[in-house]
């Protein structure tokens, strides 16, 4: 465990390595330092997994060295090893790696493969550094740096304008949800007086009551942080253009990792949102509706790769779902299994847009089951793990325990419990409908070339942990395996359950099985029926959010910004530089170059200094 | 106080207004020696005979005659003499005398005011001048010297006349 | 009636005023270098007037310093206007302004 620190420190020094030498090792030198760096950091991150799984201590935490000090005010650069980083951090350089070895085949022609590896490793690290942070500081820095790495890599192929724009976009709307975070954290340190993660959440709880309109602030705060890194409503917007940027990039980024910073943060501050009831309400509100309007927006998307962006947004409103009722253990459940299974969506996506020619229309795929089978297999894998068909997909699981505890926890309500099963229906027939247009039909692209074996390999080891990672918890119905929550037991509060019967369990879950099959089977059937072309208009540009901003942010402040066009403000400095000026020409009238007149100059002078001594002379 | 003084300051000042209201630049320039003369009187008058004949020989005898020998040279005399009329309208004079009047009425004032109490001329010696001039004073008579020097430097360089160059073939042609 | 040294250094103010209007009211070079002329004149008209009120050497001294350095300033200042009367063809001290203030 002591090695902790070389978690983040590996990929932050491959990215040095990668942005200082890219030129001189080549690109083997570049796929070793990129791969490499992140393939030792989920090994160290096992290994110390694993001694802090026989140590048996609730949390370890390291002190690297000091960050700054004002007063009594310090901040260290200090990581925290507990069960909820762990999980985090597993995950981050596991499939991190697996997507980065996927990239060398993927990216393998683009001139810009050094940077693309530096950007990718400074991501990871980043991310590391956010979620082993043990201060809210520390974790701010993360945070920020990865919107950073997010933005660098949407833009990526920064020679298209629209790239450009789509990454400026994900850089501002997040950066509105980090402004909140950051005023969240300024109350927390004036109020608790640190920004110690365990000293923060312990002074919490005996410094306010539960809904105490300060804590009510700070969480509300706190939501607005991570609603904007997790592209939920109402800053849900940036995501799909997000797509913008290479596709193991929104596999790592856009899917896996970073948009579950915001899961981490309310899960970390959990306490906080257990003192404010409103605030938790919140959530839960919010994951609900945001999953209903992405998973309906996902349904008409032609994009392959929007849809899975849609459902990136739909799937975290689940965890925010689960967090908002007191699942916290579910929505961590959730958050691997959808790591596991979305990464492998994109990648397969990947997969099948590189064999394409970078083509990413669905209907203009088609029939590709008999020429990519391998990466039919597992896109078939991933899709019945989204669409979380029972049994056999981890979704299953994880997305079964968020319904049920939607309806059952403490916070639930019947109305949740309705609206999960919604988006499970909906979320089986947008995923249905992509797997039959992607690999069933008529083939309408040739398959320009196949995936090697660096893209297929991740693919098939995904495959497997989407399955298996199914078994980290199991139902009451079948047996009630609850490792993964014994495990994060220390950090997270037990999810207390309303009383309620194995048999309702067993009901809810045959309604959701039976609705996910019903979806499949209508979506068969009326594949190519015709669609309101309005609704799907509508639903496909993300329920018109991206014009509501416009009409409600961006073109008042264009407007207020073309009124103030001449700079108002500035004018009380172009005014002193006038002034100087006029001064300067009245200086500058009195070089004429005519002698007389600097002699009557000296004359005047002469007059004055006599005056004055005669006046005072004659006082 | 004599009679003597007066009428030398009295030839002093009117041939000075009569230097500064010539148009006629010789006119003025011999105007301007009167001036020099009356006022070497009262350099005698007032103990200080070696300066008199100073004022005379150096400032009356060389400075004057200098500048007398330039303006014929470059041959002015009664050219610029319209030129100078045109120039003296009294709008141009009345503001600056009426300024320097002023001047020289506080000047008066405060030479006045202190109602000295009748302290006589005493005669001061040229030997005194001498041995002070070449006693304490004795850098200064060399960077005088040096002033001097550069003075005849400076005018020799700026005097000469800067050789036109003209090309051979065209030394011949009529130009 | 006033004493001997106040009447020199009136009359010495008076010849430096007259110098003063001139340098004022001219605007050919020639003339105003005979103003300076006047004005160092009368100067040294009140350094004698000084020396013999107090008996001392110093403003003869002086006025011997003044007059070194009256034929310096004439010297190199004709020679000034010599050059300045064949590039411009004019002794107006104004034409040899080529500042716009």
């Amino acid at each position: 465990m002591e090695w902790m620190y070389l978690v983040p420190a590996l990929p932050f020094l491959g990215a040095l390595i990668l942005i200082l030498f890219s030129g001189k090792i080549g690109k083997p030198g570049v796929i070793a330092v990129g791969c490499g760096s992140i393939g030792l950091a989920a090994l160290v991150t096992i290994v110390a997994g694993w001694q802090f799984m026989q140590s048996g201590v609730p949390a370890f935490s390291q002190h690297l060295w000091e960050w700054l000090r004002v007063g009594d005010f310090s901040i260290g650069v200090n990581l925290r090893l507990d069960a909820l980083s762990l999980s985090f951090a597993f995950v981050i350089t596991f499939v991190g790696w697996l997507i980065h070895i996927y990239s060398t085949g993927y990216m393998s022609d683009d001139p810009d493969f050094a940077r693309f590896f530096a950007c990718m490793n400074l991501f990871v690290g980043s991310m590391l550094m956010l979620v082993l942070a043990d201060n809210l500081l520390l974790m701010y820095l993360g945070w920020e740096g990865v919107g950073l790495c997010s933005y660098l890599l949407i833009g990526f192929w920064y020679k298209a304008p629209e790239n450009g724009a789509a990454a400026r976009k994900a850089f501002i709307v997040t950066r509105v949800g980090d402004t909140a975070m950051a005023i969240a954290l300024f109350l927390l340190v004036q109020h608790t007086g640190s920004l110690q993660l365990s000293v923060v959440l312990e002074r919490a709880q005996s410094l306010w009551a539960a809904g105490d309109p300060t804590v009510v602030w700070i969480a509300f705060l706190l939501l607005g942080g991570a609603v904007g890194k997790s592209a939920q409503l109402p800053l849900q917007t940036w995501l799909p253009d997000a797509m913008a940027g290479p596709t193991p990039v929104s596999a790592l980024i856009h899917a896996a990792t970073m948009v579950t910073a915001g899961v981490y943060l309310i899960a970390r501050t959990n306490v906080i949102f257990s003192l404010a009831p409103a605030a938790q309400t919140a959530v839960a509100i919010t994951g609900a509706v945001t999953l209903l309007l992405a998973g309906f927006s996902a349904w008409v998307q032609t994009d392959i790769k929007r849809v899975l962006a849609y459902s990136t947004i739909s799937q975290i409103g689940y965890m925010f779902l689960a967090l908002g009722v007191g699942a916290w253990s579910a929505a961590i459940f959730h958050f691997i299994t959808h790591a596991f299974f979305k990464a492998l969506l994109f990648l397969g996506a990947g997969a099948v847009i590189h064999a394409l020619h970078h083509e990413q229309d669905m209907f203009k795929m088609g029939g590709l089951r008999k020429s990519l089978p391998g990466v039919f297999l597992v896109f078939l894998i991933g899709s019945l793990s989204l669409a979380a068909i029972p049994f056999i997909s981890s979704g299953w699981y994880s997305k079964d325990q968020i319904i049920w505890l939607a309806g059952t926890a403490a916070g639930g309500r019947p109305v949740y419990a309705f609206a999960a099963v919604l988006g499970a229906f909906i979320t089986a027939a947008y995923t249905t409908r992509m797997m039959l247009l992607v690999f069933f039909g008529k083939e309408q692209t040739h398959v320009h070339h196949k995936p090697g074996p660096e893209m297929m390999v991740p693919l098939y080891v995904l495959a497997v942990c989407s399955t298996l990672a199914g078994f980290l918890e199991l139902p009451h119905t079948l047996g009630h395996f609850t490792w993964l929550s014994d495990f994060l037991q220390p950090v997270l509060p037990e999810v207390v359950t309303q009383h309620a019967s194995v048999a309702a369990e067993w009901g809810l879950q045959t309604i959701t099985a039976g609705l996910a099959a019903l979806a499949i089977y209508i979506t068969w059937r009326l594949l190519n029926a015709p669609f309101p072309k309005e609704a799907g208009a509508f639903l496909k540009s993300g329920w018109g959010f991206d014009a509501a901003y416009d009409v409600l942010f961006v073109q008042p402040f264009v407007r207020i910004a073309r009124l103030n066009r001449k700079d108002i403000i500035d004018n009380v400095y172009t005014g002193l530089a006038a002034i100087t000026r006029g001064l300067h020409r009245m200086m500058s009238a009195t070089q004429s170059g005519i002698i007389r007149w600097y002699v009557l100059g000296v004359v005047m002078g002469a007059v004055l200094i006599l005056s004055v001594i005669i006046w005072r002379h004659s006082m | 106080m004599g009679t003597a003084f007066y009428i030398a300051a009295a030839v002093a000042v009117l041939s000075t207004i009569m230097v500064i209201t010539r148009y006629n630049i010789m006119h003025a320039l011999l105007y301007f020696n009167v001036s020099m003369l009356s006022v070497a009187v009262v350099f005698y008058l007032y103990g200080a005979p070696f300066m008199a004949a100073l004022e005379l020989i150096v400032y009356a005898g060389a400075i004057m005659v200098l500048i007398i020998f330039f303006v014929m040279m470059l041959n002015l005399g009664s050219q610029t003499a319209g030129e100078e009329r045109s120039w003296m309208t009294p709008g141009v004079w009345i503001g600056p005398s009426v300024l320097c009047l002023v001047l020289l009425a506080e000047l008066v004032y405060l030479m006045v005011q202190p109602a000295d109490t009748g302290a006589e001329i005493k005669v001061v010696d040229p030997k005194e001048v001498g041995k002070s001039l070449f006693g304490p004073y004795m850098l200064a008579v060399e960077l005088a010297g040096m002033l001097l020097m550069a003075g005849i430097v400076g005018a020799y360089h700026l005097g000469r006349q800067k050789k036109k160059i003209v090309h051979r073939f065209l030394e011949n042609s009529p130009s | 009636m006033i004493n001997a040294t106040t009447a020199g250094l009136v009359l010495a103010g008076v010849l430096f005023t007259l110098g003063l209007i001139s340098m004022l009211i001219r605007r050919n070079i020639i003339f105003m270098l005979v103003s300076v002329e006047i004005m160092l004149n009368a100067a040294g008209l009140a350094f004698i007037v000084a020396a013999s009120r107090w008996g001392q050497p110093e403003g003869q001294v002086m006025f011997m310093f003044i007059l070194a350095m009256a034929a310096a300033e004439v010297s190199v200042g004709l020679a000034l206007i010599l050059q300045l009367y064949h590039q411009l063809k004019s002794l107006d001290s104004d034409e040899a302004s080529r500042m716009r203030g």
